[in-house]
């Protein structure tokens, strides 16, 4: 077999192939629940009313959309330009660990904290992607292990801090942080309603990602270099430069997350913040096609499947794990949908 | 001097060698597929499916050796679709890659939780013991320290004699090593470079399943969740400080468990007991980071390397 | 006089088509045993493809063919192999980390089989060299060898799996002239030992000396047969483009102030290929400098030099007069260079931008295409859209995305995009290369034009005639060094051929 490019995709091709994609994720999570015994549609039925069938559900499945829609910006900034970063849980633990330190060490009041540790989350989350990018830069080191290996020492260095000197005195033995004051935290978006500030900041930080794509030069110049590095290079674009730029960006965005999450809704810093924020953000980043508003969609749909899917698993008696099945197959049927929506198999 | 003691137990040399085992069988997985030309980021999660689905297989009656049988055809099966979604559709190696570990190990887990619903700690099983060599066993120090091991890393290290032998000494190694380098050069002989890639990605993952059911089946005997790690990052690594040699894989993974069990001897000396154990359990991710680094100079990639490959055009 | 030799390899009705396109149109003829068949014709012209369909990489919509009165098997790249037809491709199929015989052995033994038998092929190998003079070393390194051994390497390979029909794609495209007469002695050779050879290939004084037999391919069709005895380069060239051609005439040059000087100047090798070695060269105002020289021994490098992505490591490098401190392609482009590089997939375009995004590629950075890093798509636009309609763009619009044009219509958008600065100098490296006939006339009176102007064109190209028509002085380039300039009309062909070969430059020195 081979694949030959379509030139006109007709509207049922471009739009049924991410339907099927679709379908085959549902397929495969009903099938998941049926060998758990559970009936597959009061299962699916269990997950949408878990995700969206009341406002606290839908208050629940946005703020946990939040720090999705950062580390999934982070990522599609970073993959336009073929960077791989695979390290935004990374990332957003050095946002967090900021937010926690300015938040807690500087005592700022609550006006003046919101914005320091804002901005020394996003210092922090920059500079841990520097370092990768640098390396790749410099010598040739692929990011993609590096910024994955990161993740690891970046939790020990937390976990170390937890137990060390940041540890709360008043946590009862817990390796937890001490909280941040509450004038230091995030207010709510809308009075009354269970939901953040955070989200506000993310969907901000999701049109401006867009802006800057397709407004500003520097949005011109990554996807130039994404696209085609040596006719970058050729035409006088700095790539290095470019890519450095883009690793900031990135790494910032991905702190962001961290410092919503600390300052929005839970206050302190501990080990299980992050339930793997930094890896879900590239599903997420990769089924918005990279589109930064796409993001949005996105993260708020595997936001909707991991809280339906809790929520489910107390009902039924299915484990949790199926969203994280449901969203990988997502993600690989997609990436093959979206695939065939520009390249027709042919025979020979 | 600790330091020299530690290095002079035989007990030293015998837990290198364990903790390489996992290491070896997964760095040759991962290096047979990236010597056909593609990167297997599916590693870290087939190693988890692979510890998950050996182990499961013992525990549910069958034998040590058909357990290890059960974790290759595993690791095979999510191969088969990794390389299925990036050979012949040729789509991204990191996007497939990542996706493939995160399908193999929430599997593993989801059918951890079907399959052992309300346990809170994990059954054990009778895992592989070690093998008893008349004459070897019996040696001072070298006895204990090299011949004490059970029949999976004795495995470990024929496979990596077995890779070595495929790849440099056999037409299938040498259509393969040129998959990786040019498949132009492979089609054009006639051979079909889709079917060989798929192959490697598919021999490559089942060895990655395997060094997870060493974990389960000799190191540990019984399935944790998070118990691979980061090992299939490391042995990412592995292959590049190996320069994508067999010998230098070996070599590489045998030092790396060598200051992995340095440093968990060096926790219990009082030297180790002023240091956080973060500190300690972070040097093999940093050195890992070291040897990517050291090693960035004079890499030989293979030159086909995350290149999907389209009949017909060239 | 019908040919009475056995046939043997046979096409018959090759029609594919890709999509819209019809690349072979009912494509047939025959080859006979110990002849050298020569396939004419332009790039886009079908040869490739009909090539792909024989060696099953593509299947044919209609039509068969047939090796030794056996008919080959549809879409399976092994059957043509097997059957005795060997390739040897424009593009070497060699694996660089792998010796020449591992390179030869690849697919020629069963895969499980244990052992390659090394001492046999390099036994075999030894005696298929000394008796078609193809001598390569076979335990070296495929990724250290030069083009030519490289070439042998793959004539080799078919030799070795006892091929007995040869195809050549463009074999000599690579080669100096002194390595293209041993490749023809070799082909020689191999006739008088009963192998046939088809030769694939545009360059008609190498057709009309190699060959016996020539069929013309034009727009995927069968234009003519004749036999090689009975025809001429004029005629040929006829049935290969349609028409007359006509090579440009330019009027005489009126040289003026040098814009770029090199004064001994060297740049660093780049893997396998030369760098620059002490060159000197003036490109001057209102003069087009030509570039002869087989690919690949330091034009890259030379190109490189002047579009600014390498500085000099050596020498006096002069732009506009005025020493050069800093030198990038960005700074290139500010001192007025204008740039049409040798790639223009690769390096001149972005295939997944619009044509918009396409035409300000080398301008975005300043007004009116962007002001305090905020982009002026409107401006960007009316750019293209100005590029398109001056330099005749066929394409779906200004918002259509680059890769869905042909490559002469993307050669005209990178050609509009470099000229529209007004640039002082030009560099066109294979302007003209792989473009239809059409295209290929425009892009050529537009340098002349720009020359006209008063620009300094530097004119790369390994197609000696298109040098020897268009350039007011002529260099030559052997292994990174540079001959002096000739003035036009001062050297034959052949005496060029003797500096391409790097025989000049001692005496020069």
């Amino acid at each position: 077999m081979r694949l030959e490019p379509v030139r006109d995709a007709s509207l049922a091709r471009r739009l049924g192939l991410p339907l099927l994609a679709l379908a085959v994720t549902v397929v495969v999570a009903s099938v998941l629940a049926r060998l758990a015994g559970a009936d597959p549609f009061a299962t699916l039925g269990l997950i949408l009313k878990g995700a969206a069938g009341s406002k606290f559900a839908l208050l629940e499945t946005l703020n946990r959309a939040t720090p999705l829609i950062f580390t999934g910006l982070a990522v599609a900034v970073a993959f336009r330009a073929k960077l791989w970063n695979i390290g935004a849980e990374a990332q957003l633990y050095a946002g967090a660990l900021m937010t926690v330190l300015v938040g807690t060490q500087l005592g700022l009041p609550g006006p003046v904290a919101i914005p320091a540790m804002a901005l020394a989350a996003i210092l922090a989350g920059a500079l841990v992607l520097l370092g990768p990018a640098v390396l790749k830069l410099r010598l040739g080191v692929d990011e993609v292990v590096t910024t994955l290996l990161l993740n690891f020492i970046m939790l020990l260095v937390i976990s170390m801090l937890l137990e060390g000197p940041l540890k709360d005195p008043m946590g009862m033995g817990w390796p937890k942080s001490p909280p941040i004051p509450r004038d230091a935290r995030l207010p709510r978006l809308i009075e009354g309603l269970r939901l953040h500030w955070g989200f506000g900041l993310a969907l901000i930080a999701a049109v401006s990602v867009w802006l800057i794509q397709i407004r500003t030069t520097l949005g011109y110049e990554i996807r130039a270099v994404g696209l085609n590095p040596q006719a970058a290079r050729f035409a006088g674009i700095p790539v290095n430069r470019v890519i450095v730029k883009t690793a900031l960006l990135s790494g910032g965005l991905a702190a962001l997350a961290g410092f919503s999450e600390v300052a929005g809704l839970k206050g302190n810093l501990t080990l299980d913040l992050s339930p793997g924020f930094g890896y879900t953000g590239i599903v997420v980043a990769m089924l918005a096609l990279l589109h930064p508003l796409g993001v949005v969609v996105s993260a708020i749909f595997v936001a909707g499947v991991f809280v339906g899917a809790n929520s489910m698993s107390r009902a039924a008696d299915v484990p949790t794990y199926i969203a994280d099945i449901s969203v990988a197959v997502a993600l690989l049927s997609m990436v093959l949908a979206i695939l065939l929506t520009k390249f027709r198999v042919v025979r020979g | 001097m600790e330091i020299l003691d530690i290095l002079l137990s035989a007990s030293f040399w015998a837990a290198v060698l364990r903790i390489a085992s996992p290491l070896i069988f997964a760095t040759m997985g991962e290096l047979i597929c990236e010597r056909a030309g593609v990167l297997n980021l599916g590693i870290e999660g087939i190693m988890v499916a692979g510890a998950f689905a050996g182990w499961m297989a013992v525990y549910a009656g069958l034998g040590l050796w058909p357990g290890l049988l059960v974790a290759l055809l595993t690791g095979m099966a999510f191969g088969a679709l990794h390389g299925l979604l990036t050979v012949p559709f040729g789509l991204s190696q990191h996007v497939v890659g990542l996706g493939i570990t995160m399908l193999a190990t929430s599997s593993a887990y989801y059918a951890y939780r079907l399959s052992l619903p309300e346990v809170t700690s994990p059954p054990r099983i009778e895992p592989f013991q070690p093998v008893h060599i008349p004459g070897l066993s019996d040696l001072p120090f070298f006895g204990e320290a090299l011949f004490s091991q059970t029949a999976l890393t004795y495995l470990a290290f024929a496979t990596v004699i077995a890779v070595a032998l495929i790849l440099y000494r056999t037409p299938l190694g040498l259509a393969l090593r040129a998959a990786g380098e040019n498949p132009s050069a492979v089609e054009a002989q006639g051979l079909s470079v889709t079917a060989i890639r798929i192959g490697a990605v598919m021999a490559g993952s089942g060895l990655m399943a395997m060094g997870g059911a060493f974990l389960t089946m000799s190191a540990f005997s019984s399935f944790f969740f998070e118990m691979v790690n980061g090992r299939g990052w490391i042995c990412i690594a592995l292959v590049v400080f190996g320069a994508w040699r067999p010998g230098k894989a070996l070599v590489g993974a045998l030092l790396f468990a060598g200051f992995d069990a340095l440093q968990i001897r060096l926790q219990q000396t009082p030297l180790g007991a002023d240091i956080p154990y973060q500190v300690f359990l972070m040097v093999p991710y940093a050195l890992s980071i070291l040897a990517l680094v050291l090693m960035s100079r004079r890499a030989e990639v293979p030159a086909a390397l995350m290149t999907p490959y389209n009949r017909g055009d060239r | 006089m019908p040919d009475l030799r056995p046939v043997v390899l046979k096409l018959e009705g090759i029609t594919k088509r890709f999509g819209t396109l019809t690349a072979n149109d009912a494509i047939g003829f025959a080859l006979h045993k110990g002849e050298v068949l020569a396939l004419l014709g332009e790039n886009g012209a079908g040869k490739t493809t009909l090539m792909n369909i024989l060696f099953g990489h593509y299947t044919a919509d209609a039509g068969t063919v047939e090796v030794m009165g056996q008919a080959l098997p549809p879409g399976q790249p092994g059957a043509a192999l097997a059957a005795g037809v060997g390739m040897v491709h424009q593009h070497f199929t060699l694996a660089g980390n792998l010796t020449v015989t591992e390179n030869i052995l690849i697919g020629t033994r069963p895969l499980w089989r244990g052992g390659l038998g090394r001492a046999e092929a390099r036994a075999r190998i030894a005696a298929l060299s000394r008796d078609f003079g193809l001598a390569v070393h076979p335990e070296a390194k495929v990724r250290t060898l030069s083009v030519g051994e490289c070439q042998r390497v793959e004539i080799l390979k078919a030799l070795y799996r006892d091929a007995r029909v040869l195809i050549l794609d463009e074999p000599t495209a690579v080669l100096t002239p002194q390595e293209t007469d041993a490749l023809f002695a070799t082909l020689k050779k191999a006739v008088a030992q009963g192998l046939s050879i088809i030769f694939i290939s545009h360059k008609l004084h190498e057709v009309m000396a190699v060959s016996d037999r020539v069929i013309v391919l034009r727009h995927g069709r069968v234009a003519g047969e004749v036999a090689t005895a009975d025809t001429d380069r004029h005629r040929l060239a006829e049935m290969m483009v349609g028409a007359e051609v006509r090579l440009p005439a330019p009027s005489l040059a009126r040289p003026g102030a040098a814009l770029m000087e090199l004064d001994a100047v060297s740049t660093p090798p780049e893997g396998t290929r030369p760098g620059l070695k002490s060159v000197s060269l003036a490109l001057r105002a209102g003069q087009i400098t030509g570039l002869a020289g087989v690919s690949g021994n330091g034009q890259g490098a030379l190109a490189d030099l002047v579009s600014g992505l390498v500085a000099p490591s050596a020498g006096r490098f002069e732009v506009a007069g005025a020493r050069v401190e800093r030198w990038s392609p960005r700074a290139a482009l500010q001192a007025g260079v204008g740039r049409i590089p040798e790639d223009r997939h690769a390096t001149g375009s972005i295939a997944d931008f619009t044509l918009t995004e396409n035409a300000v590629l080398e301008d975005y950075a300043r007004p009116p295409y962007s002001r305090r890093g905020w982009m002026n798509w409107r401006a960007a636009r009316a750019h293209a859209e100005k590029i398109i309609k001056d330099y005749d763009v066929r394409c779906p619009g200004s918002e259509a995305r680059i890769r869905l044009l042909s490559g002469g219509n993307m050669q005209k958008l990178i050609l509009g995009r470099a000229l529209e600065t007004a640039p002082r100098i030009i560099l066109a490296n294979q302007p003209v290369r792989g473009l239809d006939i059409g295209a290929l006339t425009y892009v050529q009176d537009r340098l002349i034009a720009a020359r006209d102007g008063g620009a300094a064109v530097l004119l790369i190209s390994e197609d000696l005639d298109e040098i020897l028509a268009l350039s007011d002085v002529i260099h030559v380039m052997s292994e990174g060094r540079l001959s002096p300039g000739f003035p036009r009309g001062t050297k034959t062909p052949a005496e060029l051929g003797v500096w391409m070969a790097g025989q000049g430059f001692d005496h020069a020195a």
